[in-house]
């Protein structure tokens, strides 16, 4: 594909797709984009596509995975096989199930998961094209599809990126900054109850860089969070004003 | 003590609703001496009752329900009933069939099969056992004839209207028999097909709109208009 670009940041300071370096990439998300499901979400960020399609509550099958004080929450991150340039095995990987995991354990908090005991809810998600925090603008579809199937939940869950490139922290890497930068560090939060539900590294960081990172994702998250509330509004909002 | 929003707004969830000296009611919850929403839904405030209308939520059962729901299997001693809920309903033999039972004697497919639909009332429920039904009442059991409506059960309330206002309403003017199922499930018996029709497409036209206000008037609207496009073509 593409070889290492030189510079990740110009003289400007400007990035390569001509953000700065507090900028996230243009986000656009909709709310209730399949019918079958009982709630979804699909999200564009930059030149992410991702699908998210949340299942239930229902009986668990098989039956002896059922928690006699709570719900069972199931997530599986999946990535099609055209999502990147050389084509992914459409087979899970040793990532898609670390992945699968870290969404569950993110999005796990927001729900009341004592409310409804011995159920399931299943949480899908599908990445139709990836360029870079993937992790994160998934959690940030399912949550949405979450509170779109009407499943009572505390607050919904924003997660945004930041990293250090060239020596610069920036906020939302795409898929060159994250191979090519030093540091990348994923952040879900809860930013109504200001509660962090992620919190990975990968790279070096020095403990004063570091803290500057994870409040740069946090302002990200905040941003998202806005998005987010507009988009779960908009499903009813259109509905209201086709009748007046 | 404040209150984040006015009466009848959408809310999402997270979103703070009210500080201080409130109750927390349905779909929202407390912390901290704070008020959040945690579904997407119609804000309410109540005197000191603060609460959110869900516009999207599922059926979970209460004592005393009536509700409408699909035999899926037949056991051998009861049936399992689904009554579009996360949870499957349970029906004895020993509440159907007034006479004592024997598993050996009594073929239980005889008085309901699969894909048989009842009403039903829930007798037993808690976090701990599936729903128990019960038909041991008049207007209860299976049934035989009518038509099917699903909604959102939180809707129902909204089909009922203030004090039975809406429902007599669609009752009165299409002379049609409706059971409202607690779960979102509604059964309409009329005297001729057109007559449950009419009924089916007031009721889903208050499921699409049931956020919105003045709706009583616009359901007795299309049901006047429809009549009235009918009688002109019969003549």
């Amino acid at each position: 594909m593409s070889q290492k670009p030189e510079k990740l940041i110009d003289k400007k300071g400007l990035r390569l797709d001509g953000r700065k370096p507090d900028e996230l990439r243009p986000i656009k998300i909709e709310v209730g984009a399949l019918s079958n499901a009982d709630g979804s979400a699909y999200i564009e960020q930059g030149k992410n596509k991702i699908l998210a399609a949340v299942y239930g509550p229902k009986e668990v099958h098989p039956k002896h995975m059922a928690l006699p004080d709570r719900m069972v929450l199931r997530c599986r991150y999946h990535m099609a096989p055209f999502s990147v340039q050389e084509r992914k095995s459409p087979a899970p990987s040793r990532r898609e199930i670390e992945l699968s995991k870290v969404i569950r354990e993110a999005v796990e908090p927001a729900i009341f998961m004592e409310y409804y005991p011995r159920t399931a809810i299943d949480v899908f998600v599908e990445v139709l094209q990836a360029d870079g925090s993937t992790r994160c603008a998934s959690i940030t579809a399912a949550s949405l599809a979450l509170a779109d199937a009407g499943i009572p939940m505390r607050d919904l869950v924003s997660a945004c990126s930041a990293g250090k490139v060239d020596d610069t922290i920036v906020l939302d890497l795409m898929d060159t900054e994250d191979k090519v930068g030093s540091a990348d560090v994923p952040v879900a939060f809860m930013p109504n109850l200001g509660v962090i539900t992620l919190l990975q590294m990968d790279g070096i960081l020095t403990p004063e860089e570091f803290e500057k990172t994870v409040n740069l994702a946090i302002e990200g998250c905040r941003k998202i969070y806005a998005l987010q509330k507009e988009a779960l509004r908009a499903k009813y909002i259109s509905v209201k004003e086709v009748e007046e | 003590m404040p209150t984040f929003f006015e009466k009848r707004q959408l809310v999402t969830p997270g979103d703070l609703l009210a500080e201080g000296d409130y109750i927390a009611g349905e779909n929202t919850y407390k912390e901290g001496g704070k008020i959040y929403a945690a579904r997407t839904g119609l804000v309410e405030y109540e005197e000191k009752k603060v609460s959110v209308v869900a516009l999207r939520a599922f059926y979970i059962p209460k004592v005393g329900d009536t509700v409408i729901g699909t035999v899926v299997e037949v056991g051998f001693n009861g049936w399992t009933v689904d009554i579009n809920s996360p949870y499957m309903a349970i029906l004895r033999a020993t509440e159907v069939l007034s006479r004592p039972f024997k598993p050996q004697k009594n073929d239980l497919t005889e008085v309901l099969d699969v894909g048989d639909l009842v009403v039903a009332k829930i007798v037993a429920y808690d976090r701990t056992h599936d729903p128990q039904l019960s038909v041991n009442e008049p207007g209860l059991g299976k049934i035989t004839r009518g038509q099917i409506v699903k909604i959102t059960p939180t809707k129902i309330p909204r089909v009922i209207g203030k004090k039975g206002s809406m429902i007599s309403l669609i009752k009165q003017e299409t002379g049609c028999h409706i059971i409202l199922g607690h779960n979102g499930v509604i059964l309409i018996t009329g005297k001729s097909l057109e007559d449950e029709e009419l009924a089916m497409r007031a009721i889903r036209k208050i499921d699409e709109e049931s956020h919105t206000t003045g709706l009583t008037d616009r359901i007795s609207q299309l049901i006047k208009k429809e009549k009235e496009k009918k009688g002109g073509s019969q003549e």
